[in-house]
């Protein structure tokens, strides 16, 4: 668990790598978590759980109308955040209070940035202690100004490869990456899906032939089985989103309940 | 610049651009290929010439409609896009891009539409071209278009009801980029309108601007001058933007295009962000004229009609917004269904509900001093029936 790293003033992308280097398990846990859903509290709650089960780093989701990466649990997650009033200022809010322990990127919308005006929003999650961006519908030919704005705030904007992406493209990215490489397992939005050492392996070595930072997977790995198998196939990093977002939903106590998920994938990544 | 011949435009000034999943971007660059290499391939542009002239019956007429003339104090030619198979000038776009994919290699075809005239025309091209179309349709639009529901089924295509949000237009787009997000590799997305990422809103623009090149040599041969203003109703923007493209040489011809004001432009509920204005905002891939919150939230369009209730539009009509070169306004649900009535009584002709905001402001509006009108009469009504007499 991040302790110290908190109050220092590296950068974020310097805090980043740390999470990876000091990583509990093979590979480093990274739970995504929809800001605002269930509600503001219980989302900072869910938040916090996610550090005391063993994650290694925590992704902060953003509600936005139209999600057009996201798969129905993400993207219904949304809608009720928003319906329950939830604003950008509020999920900053949380991320100040989870960077607190441990390092926090922020998953959103081009629209929300725009909205704000870059500078502007980059800066207040800057403040808010974030280490990073995640800009789902951000591809490399649009990235210019968020990722300029992003080095000179000291933030990481974490860029997506798909298994559509060509070599070429790939390398492109993974040398414009910062903090770490966000690899999509499937073409597809994100889910719950199922994937094994030998499915995943491909995708992870073309990416880390591409890139220096480290290489996390994504999109799809929902049990303890998925994580370890692509720990093993060589993953740096392992992001699970809509399985959490789904107990989140269905559980009465939302914190403790994802708290023992999170423990389980955390206890899979270790053996 | 030599390569400017041909690339297609990704930017309008400042409006357009790719805002896409990077799963999509490959994909991006696959259908600009193919466009750019179909485009000048002569068998491509035989194949769509004879498809549009023997089996949608093009060249659409020029009509001089005498009765709303007199009415409108001007001559008022209508572009008869209505007259169409399938009923609006949703096909020429469908066509074209069903042909486009299956150059592609691509069997499986994806569309949204909110009117319906848009997954009518897709399913009528798949039908006709041995593919397979899947039309992503809001369950609200559903409702109030049920005939065009039954039209597509029959075509063989299947329509999938969008659930979410205000569950229209604009999140019948999103349900359909999700779908090509996750069958990319098999599959092509026939955007009905010109949004959406590049290439397709150039790609849009130039299946449509056959209504635009047709009409400038109608009026000349017809009247032997060109018209002050064209108009045409907007809200993607397709049939306005094929249009306007006809004239985009011609200063002196005024481009008008109409929105949707729905209950009215100083309230929430209407379609029209060009008029209204404001900051610009990424909306299914592109940056362009939105309907947005302070946050950057998508805010939910309104107007009785399905076709123009949609919070965005095309790249190209906010840069011609901003160039000064076209201008926009706005016309409410109640002077839509009136001149609905009103157009079908002068002329015999039942205008799509979309159409019948043009028509409003022809009849009633401002005529900036023209003496020649030419609208794109963009489809027929038949489909609107049920909701305008349930209206009363």
């Amino acid at each position: 668990m991040a302790s110290t790293d908190a109050t220092t003033t590296n950068t974020g992308a310097e805090r980043i790598a740390a999470a990876f280097a000091n990583k509990a398990g093979r590979a480093a846990l990274m739970p995504y978590l929809m800001g605002g859903f269930p509600d503001l509290e219980t989302s900072r709650a869910i938040g916090l759980a996610y550090a005391d089960g063993g994650a290694d780093l925590v992704e902060l989701g953003v509600p936005y109308s139209d999600p057009l990466a996201d798969g129905p649990v993400v993207h219904d997650a949304g809608t009720k955040a928003l319906a329950a009033g939830t604003t950008t200022e509020d999920v900053l809010d949380v991320c100040r209070t989870l960077s607190e322990r441990l390092p926090v990127v922020i998953m959103l919308y081009s629209n929300l940035v725009l909205a704000r005006g870059v500078e502007a929003f980059v800066a207040a999650a800057a403040q808010a202690g974030a280490s990073g961006l995640i800009v789902p519908d951000l591809p490399l030919e649009e990235a210019d100004e968020i990722l300029a704005a992003c080095d000179a705030a000291g933030l990481a904007l974490v860029p997506l490869a798909a298994p559509t992406t060509p070599d070429e493209r790939l390398r492109a990215i993974g040398s414009r990456a910062r903090g770490f490489l966000y690899t999509v397992s499937v073409a597809g939005t994100t889910g719950e899906r199922t994937g094994t050492k030998e499915s995943f392996a491909p995708i992870l070595d073309r990416a880390r032939a591409a890139t220096h930072v480290p290489v996390a997977l994504g999109f799809g790995i929902a049990t303890p089985e998925a994580a370890a198998a692509a720990a093993d196939a060589g993953a740096d990093g392992v992001i699970v989103g809509s399985r959490l977002v789904r107990e989140a939903a269905e559980a009465d106590d939302p914190a403790t309940a994802v708290r023992a998920v999170v423990a389980d994938l955390a206890a899979a990544l270790r053996t | 610049m030599s390569t400017s011949e041909a690339a297609v435009e990704h930017r309008y000034g400042p409006y357009g651009g790719q805002y896409v999943p990077e799963t999509l971007m490959p994909a991006l660059g696959e259908l600009e290929t193919a466009w750019v290499a179909a485009r000048t391939d002569p068998g491509y542009r035989e194949e769509l010439t004879v498809l549009l002239r023997d089996y949608v019956g093009r060249p659409s007429p020029l009509y001089l409609a005498e009765r709303l003339s007199e009415v409108a104090g001007r001559e008022v030619w209508l572009k008869r896009e209505d007259l169409n198979h399938t009923g609006s000038h949703k096909i020429n776009n469908a066509l074209g891009q069903a042909l486009l994919a299956k150059r592609m290699g691509k069997q499986r075809i994806i569309a949204e539409t909110g009117a319906g005239q848009h997954g009518v025309a897709s399913a009528t091209a798949c039908a006709l071209l041995d593919l397979e179309c899947i039309v992503y349709m809001g369950a609200e639009d559903i409702r109030r278009q049920k005939p065009n529901v039954q039209r597509m089924e029959l075509l063989g295509a299947t329509v999938v009801s969008v659930e979410a949000g205000a569950k229209t237009l604009a999140e019948a787009v999103s349900a359909a980029i999700r779908d090509w997000v996750t069958n990319v590799a098999t599959t092509h997305y026939i955007i009905g309108s010109a949004v959406g990422p590049a290439p397709y809103p150039a790609i849009v623009r130039e299946m449509q601007r056959v209504i635009g090149d047709e009409a400038r040599a109608q009026i000349l041969e017809r009247r032997g001058r060109l018209p002050d203003r064209v108009l045409a109703c907007v809200g993607g923007g397709s049939n306005a933007i094929g249009t306007f493209a006809g004239f985009y040489g011609d200063p002196s011809v005024k481009l008008v295009g109409i929105e949707a004001a729905g209950d009215g432009i100083d309230t929430e509920r209407h379609g029209a962000p060009l008029t209204v204005g404001g900051k610009p905002g990424v909306l299914h891939g592109a940056l362009s004229a939105i309907m947005q919150s302070p946050d950057g939230q998508i805010l939910e369009a309104h107007s009785v009609s399905a076709g123009l209730d949609y919070p965005g539009s095309g790249p190209e009509h906010a840069w011609l917004r901003d160039e000064g070169r076209a201008t926009y306004i706005a016309v409410g649900d109640t002077d839509a269904l009136a001149a609905f009535r009103e157009v079908s009584r002068l002329e015999g002709i039942i205008p799509a509900l979309e159409t019948a905001h043009a028509f409003h402001h022809i009849l009633h509006g401002d005529g900036g001093g023209s003496e020649l009108d030419l609208l794109c009469l963009s489809g027929r009504g038949d489909k609107d029936l049920a909701e305008v007499l349930a209206r009363g």
